[in-house]
């Protein structure tokens, strides 16, 4: 602990004026205007199912806060509850795995990346096995503290050979990445958005489709190209619309797949001469934003450079709608730092 | 190792009043959350009064004194709880009970080191507790400091690998200095814990591995002396541990009696009617 952390321990507090719950493990992420859908997972999987013998599910501990109880439900005998016990929920899914089966196994991004990591590495990784890891609680989607809020789980996860990494944006993006993640041969981890999940791409583009490993366009700008993943596509459009009653033209290029990245797609558009800016709902340290640096430098394309995305720290416990806006992921916050680049 | 009750927590209030204080404060607090873990804190209440009120040697005033025994929330979602508790024991200010889980508070709802006095690690990642208790309990040994190392932990924890290599360890290195509170009350995130990755027979495994284990009704204030007592003064070279059956909402029958989930439903109108049932039988 910092010295000014110890210190500030004994600093007494005032009831705030103006209350705003933590909400601490927020079902769903609340999106203004945007239409949402329940459960995109869930029902994602248990429709596959349907047609496919071998997927299975896993969780440990959290199905209900995975949405993975909707393939439970629908689809009991193939549901595995492995309490909780991260290790060997990734243990057992590379075992079926090695039976044939295809298993979803479902944690919070943080046990997956931080608890589990050697056994997805040994167990899963080095033999290409196709387990298929879907995690709540990607980036700062909990206002529950470091414990909870995985900032990290890309960097840890990119350097991870065989595996491949999906960050979707909305309720479109989860359901069609199920499909997509069990015709891949070999794993793949996929941040989740759970509970009403908005769907935000198809308002921006009406015949968006999924497609893995690949980059898209969801809209055009001369001014400025915003590389996205997760959640901060939804920002970057938001932020678009806003930015362009400013005559600020703003592209948004979706990148869902983190890993392997759409190399051709990114330096294609990034070399249009817009001001380049990432977007990631993750440390500024080994996400898509240093992904998207490292393709450009290796490819001798020289945009000018910014990135959006958590600062080097542990982040602090809150309110979420008070959190983004501090640490810069908010719709207004995502504005004030492009405007502030130009 | 003897004894010496802390002056500073000394009173001539009951345990049954400070759990019964330990719940109100709970579910006032619940309230300013509108939602979150009073289940769990109706449920560890007479534990924790039995802990702060009877057990742990502290000072209320100086919560970092060297001489304190250490009292480890592995449970980080528990905070509710321990944070009534502190409050009761005057480690915390009451004047700052609304602003629990409130931005900027000193009461996050998962309980962290760095954000509230008294506060010995950072939990919510769970399983972690009971290893960081091993080695402070050696740290003390090393020290010379007779103090004790208390970790208050879950059924659910009972599930992750590093709470048995941490009791492995404990019991190898003879740490007669560490004990363990179990709060076992069949409950997890997804259901009942004996129905999803069942621990039983609990004190048999904890027996196999070493310790000096008891089972007790986690609910019942003179069986909670009565074991704490026992974990202190057994006389082996090993760690203890006190397995705590205890009831989600203890306390309050109609939340009692609800669908046992992890997060209780409580209604907006229904934190005045739990503390006025609650109040209707106030510990002498
Ligand atoms: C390592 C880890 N895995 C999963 C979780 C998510 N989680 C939070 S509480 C909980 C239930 C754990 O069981 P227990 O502590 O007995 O729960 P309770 O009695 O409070 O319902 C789970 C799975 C966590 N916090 N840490
Ligand atoms: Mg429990």
């Amino acid at each position: 602990m910092t010295a000014a952390a110890r210190a500030r321990r004994y600093e007494a507090r005032k009831v705030p004026e103006t209350r705003q719950a933590t909400s601490a493990m927020i079902a769903s992420l609340a999106a203004e205007g945007y239409d949402a859908a329940p459960a995109p997972f869930g029902h994602a999987l248990s429709d596959l199912a349907n047609t496919d013998e071998r997927i299975v599910g896993l969780s440990a501990d959290l199905s209900k806060y995975t949405d993975l109880h909707i393939f439970a439900q629908k689809h009991p005998d193939r549901f595995y509850q492995m309490g909780m016990a991260e290790q060997v929920l990734m243990s057992a899914a590379a075992g079926l795995a090695h039976e044939g089966f295809i298993p979803f196994a479902t944690t919070y991004a943080v046990f997956a990346s931080r608890r589990a990591y050697d056994f997805i590495c040994m167990a899963i990784a080095e033999e290409n096995l196709p387990v298929k890891i879907v995690c709540a609680l990607p980036g700062l989607t909990t206002g529950y503290g470091p414990s909870h809020q995985a900032t990290e789980d890309l960097a840890i996860f990119r350097g991870m050979p065989n595996l491949v990494i999906v960050d979707p944006c909305d309720a479109v993006d989860v359901a069609q990445m199920v499909p997509e993640m069990a015709a891949h041969d070999g794993p793949v981890y996929a941040r989740l958005l759970r509970g009403n999940v908005p769907s935000v791409l198809r308002r921006h583009k009406p015949d968006y489709r999924f497609r893995l490993g690949k980059a898209q366009m969801i809209r055009e700008g001369a001014d400025v190209l915003v590389v996205s993943s997760g959640l901060m596509t939804m920002r970057a459009l938001d932020a678009a619309t806003e930015l362009a009653r400013d005559g600020i033209e703003v592209a948004v290029l979706h990148s869902p797949t983190i890993k392997p990245l759409d190399r051709d797609t990114i330096l294609a558009e990034a070399g249009k001469g817009r001001l380049l800016v990432t977007a990631e709902n993750h440390t500024v340290i080994g996400g898509l934003g240093e992904a998207v640096a490292a393709t450009l430098l290796r490819a001798g394309v020289t945009p000018t450079f910014r990135q959006i995305g958590l600062p080097d720290a542990f982040l602090e416990a809150g309110a979420l709608p008070t959190l983004h806006d501090m640490y810069g992921l908010s719709t207004k916050a995502v504005i004030a730092q492009i405007k502030g680049w130009l | 190792m003897t004894h010496i009750a802390s002056t500073g927590l000394l009173s001539n209030v009951s345990l049954q009043r400070r759990a019964h204080n330990i719940r109100r404060k709970a579910i006032l607090m619940g309230e300013v959350q509108g939602q979150g873990y009073v289940g769990q804190a109706l449920g560890v209440s007479d534990v924790l009064a039995v802990c702060f009120f009877h057990a742990l040697e502290l000072r209320a005033e100086d919560p970092e004194w060297e001489g304190r025994d250490r009292f480890l929330l592995s449970i980080g979602h528990y905070a509710i709880a321990i944070y009534a508790a502190f409050m009761e024991a005057g480690i915390l200010p009451e004047e700052e009970l609304e602003t629990y889980g409130m931005d900027d508070s000193r009461m996050p709802m998962s309980g962290m080191a760095s954000y509230t006095p008294g506060m010995e690690i950072t939990g919510g990642s769970l399983g972690h507790g009971l290893g960081i208790g091993v080695g402070m309990a050696l740290g003390l040994k090393r020290k010379n400091n007779p103090a004790l190392v208390y970790n208050l932990m879950s059924d659910g924890e009972l599930g992750e690998g590093s709470t048995w290599e941490a009791a492995m360890s404990a019991s190898h290195h003879k740490l007669d200095n560490l004990i363990a509170i179990v709060d076992f009350n069949d409950q997890q995130a997804d259901g009942k814990s004996t129905e999803m990755l069942s621990s039983e027979p609990v004190p048999d495994k904890w027996t196999a591995f070493g310790w000096f284990a008891q089972r007790v009704d986690g609910n019942d204030i003179g069986a909670l002396v009565a074991a704490f007592d026992a974990a202190r003064d057994h006389p082996g070279r090993q760690p203890r541990v006190i397995i705590c059956d205890t009831k989600m909402c203890k306390g309050v029958p109609f939340l009692e009696q609800r669908d046992a989930t992890h997060f209780v439903r409580v209604e907006p109108d229904e934190w005045a009617k739990a503390l006025s049932v609650l109040d209707e039988e106030i510990p002498a």
